[in-house]
């Protein structure tokens, strides 16, 4: 029942949500606003998220995309987690995106691990949405 | 497959065997107009009818989805299950939204007795989105005990809740105004219970007061008085359970009045005009726009030579016609 999103009648609709522990969410929160001003409906599941919960609330809010931040140094443990349960889901993954503090190595295995982009700081808005528009346009 | 299941759309059928993938597409389809929903939507309303759906509805920032989580609470310690649809607004500048009702919700990830989702009001104007109702029957067929709709934060005049809710609370906080606001058309008068959050701030006294006061004057036409509850957001302990008790006592007054049955007549009479409007809507501006005898009806009202309403009429007719 997949009509192409995007267009004003189907809007993308979008999870943000922070794992981990860390309560730093002004770049979700900015993340989260932009994604909204281009258009999108931005699910904002906020702070200390499970990877159970997010998997959960992605599959209920039945969204096109995911994306997690995080700044407690946690990514290597809880985004893999985030994938292995995505992967556990019926049909395609639902493409995840990701911002926060990671190092560049970091960065390299998370992406062969399956994160469709990562964004570090300094990062435009305007690369943010529309990686994130083309994610959710084609999520193979 | 039973008996009862043998004749449903495939994606009905997941829907009541408890597919929660199937449940959320289904949603969003509802939630697009898509045409592929249409036959689950349409097999699915015999199955609906049977959760008490209650609306949960107010100022923005009184606490609505805070006391969302708290019935929810509530509820799943009772042993209910339930479907919560919250919705926030839409931009009417770029059409995105950010949807964050679920940020209060505390469950256990693994708790399947709980489907939360969130929708955006698309703008549709009353506080809740086109599709709400809708989706509210999807989430009843789909077998949970109670649904609970979160509106965007209301206006005064932001009451379609009541058309799709069987019991709706009209959530306030302290110092939102004094008595005269009460009496004042709209919201309140929806109200089948009011709820004063934040009931541990000052004023919290007063404003209870000010609705007794609202309340003596007259409940509603059904004869329903409606009950005024104090809870608070920072401990969910307090008031809760009264609150949740109210809307079980409203549920069975709508029962033993006559009232659900008035009530259901009514909403549904103007949820089928609704969509005949809609329908005949479409059709008529398909001709308007491509019937060239009646494009021409348009060419004459933008020369001024008839006036809109002449033209209606001859649309109306013209359609009657061409039938």
């Amino acid at each position: 029942m997949a009509k192409p999103r995007g267009t004003k009648r189907t809007p993308i609709r979008v999870l943000i949500a922070k794992p981990g522990l860390d309560g730093h969410d002004r770049g979700a929160k900015v993340v989260a606003r932009a994604l909204r001003d281009a258009g999108m409906e931005v699910i904002y599941a906020g702070l200390r998220q499970t990877p159970e919960e997010i998997v959960r609330a992605a599959l209920e809010e039945d969204v096109d995309l995911i994306g997690l931040s995080i700044l407690s140094g946690a990514h290597m443990a809880l985004f893999p987690r985030v994938l292995a349960l995505l992967k556990q889901q019926e049909g395609r993954p639902i493409p995840v995106f990701a911002g926060g503090i990671i190092p560049d190595e970091d960065a390299r295995r998370l992406k062969k691990a399956g994160i469709r982009a990562i964004f570090g700081p300094g990062t435009s808005l305007e690369e943010i949405v529309s990686t994130a528009q083309a994610l959710a346009r084609r999520p193979a | 497959m039973t008996a009862a299941t043998a004749r449903l759309p495939a994606a009905a059928k997941a829907i009541v065997g408890g597919d929660r993938r199937v449940l959320a597409r289904t949603i969003t389809a509802v939630e697009n107009g898509d045409p592929s929903a249409d036959r689950v939507v349409r097999s699915l309303y015999r199955r609906s009818g049977r959760a008490p759906v209650v609306g949960v509805t107010g100022p923005l920032g009184v606490g609505k989805s805070s006391l969302v989580n708290a019935l929810v609470g509530r509820l799943r310690s009772l042993g209910q299950t339930v479907g919560v649809i919250g919705v926030d607004p839409s931009s009417p500048f770029t059409g995105g939204s950010v949807l964050g009702d679920r940020i209060r919700l505390e469950r256990r990830a693994d708790d399947l007795g709980v489907f939360f989702r969130s929708m955006a009001s698309r703008g549709a104007a009353g506080g809740v989105a086109a599709a709400t109702r809708e989706v509210s029957r999807l989430l009843d067929a789909a077998g949970f005990d109670v649904i609970l709709v979160e509106t965007v934060g209301s206006g005064q005049v932001d009451v379609a809740i009541r058309d799709i809710a069987s019991t709706s609370i009209v959530v306030v906080v302290p110092h939102l105004g004094d008595e005269v606001q009460t009496l004042k058309a709209g919201l309140f008068e929806i109200a089948d219970i009011f709820c004063v959050n934040k009931v541990d701030l000052p004023g919290a006294e007063l404003a209870k007061r000010d609705l007794a006061e609202f309340v003596n004057l007259g409940g509603k036409p059904s004869g329903w008085a409606p009950p005024i509850v104090g809870t608070s957001a920072i401990d969910p302990t307090v008031g809760v359970d009264d609150l949740w008790n109210d809307v079980l006592a409203h549920e069975k007054f709508l029962d033993d009045s006559g009232e659900r049955d008035r009530g259901e007549r009514r909403r549904l009479s103007s949820e089928i005009v609704g969509l005949a409007r809609d329908h005949v809507g479409r059709e008529l501006m398909d001709r308007l726009e491509h019937d060239p005898s009646l494009r021409k009806l348009l060419d004459d009202v933008v020369a001024r030579r008839i006036d809109p309403r002449t033209a209606a009429d001859r649309l109306v007719r013209g359609g009657r016609r061409t039938r």
